[in-house]
């Protein structure tokens, strides 16, 4: 039952991450993008962290992907740029770029192979760690206990990156 | 029951399809949604480390990540803006007037 949910939620992870990365219009690679967290936010659910899910859902989802989406209508590029052809520099065209696909392909291997070396091990399944690891008051109180220093310097990390973002995006910077 | 290592896996293949959109694609909007499957990649592997060993530390870390990417998108995509404002252009190869 949970490994088949398992496999639906990730094949709709993987699948919409492909996409998102293999067609040319960057409206259809928001909306899919969405798809791949909703299907994380399904993972993270198997995985006993219904906060994270419903965060998942409401910063990613819905106001990271909505900025994302408001630029790309702003901007109203719905194509890639073709390569740029310049023959003093060899080094943009066609041919060197596919060493970046092979890149990938190798960082892919590395990748498995590595996790292929990682004995299987089950999720731990002691009682009471499924209630344990999925209650928010738990969550709760280590942020704003443990970690308040951590909690303190990001609320001034989002100040900095709001009023960088409304300087930034300026009429005449 | 899914294994630790399904999640490791599924969170390696997720990483290694944003590094691919890193290398391969020419927008730059498609560069920072391939950054954000990274992170989101990442993220899985700490909710499942986390429920392995059965602290909400995981979780936490998640939280802070999901933070920084939300700075992060709103800086870069300012970025973008600007950038496009300058060049009428989104491929990254626009603007290369800072390499050698």
């Amino acid at each position: 039952m949970d490994l088949s949910l398992f496999y639906l939620f990730g094949a709709l992870t993987v699948a919409a991450s492909f996409f998102v990365i293999a067609q040319r219009n960057p409206m259809h690679s928001v909306i899919l993008l969405i798809a791949s967290f909703i299907g994380l936010a399904g993972l993270y659910v198997l995985l006993d962290a219904p906060f994270t899910a419903v965060t998942q859902i409401i910063v990613y989802a819905g106001a990271i992907m909505v900025l994302f989406l408001f630029v790309v209508m702003l901007l109203n590029a719905p194509r890639e740029d073709p390569p740029v052809v310049d023959p003093r520099r060899p080094l943009l065209s066609a041919g060197p770029r596919r060493i970046g696909g092979v890149l990938s392909l190798v960082f892919l291997a590395e990748i498995v192979w590595a996790f292929s070396r990682v004995p299987t091990t089950a999720m731990n399944d002691a009682p009471g760690i499924g209630d344990r690891v999925s209650s928010v008051a738990a969550i709760g109180l280590e942020i704003f206990t443990t970690h308040t220093f951590a909690f303190e310097a990001t609320s001034v990390l989002i100040l900095v990156a709001m009023v960088g973002a409304v300087v930034l995006a300026r009429k005449n910077l | 029951m899914p294994t630790l290592n399904h999640f490791l896996v599924l969170s390696g293949l997720l990483f290694a399809i944003g590094t691919a959109g890193v290398f391969l694609r020419r927008n730059l909007i498609t560069i920072l949604l391939s950054i954000e499957i990274m992170l989101n990649a990442v993220n899985l592997t700490f909710v499942a480390v986390g429920r392995h060993l059965g602290t909400v530390d995981g979780q936490i870390i998640t939280f802070f990540v999901m933070t920084v990417a939300a700075a992060e998108a709103a800086v870069g995509l300012a970025i973008v803006i600007q950038l496009f404002r300058l060049r009428e252009s989104l491929n990254p190869d626009a603007f290369t007037s800072l390499k050698w």
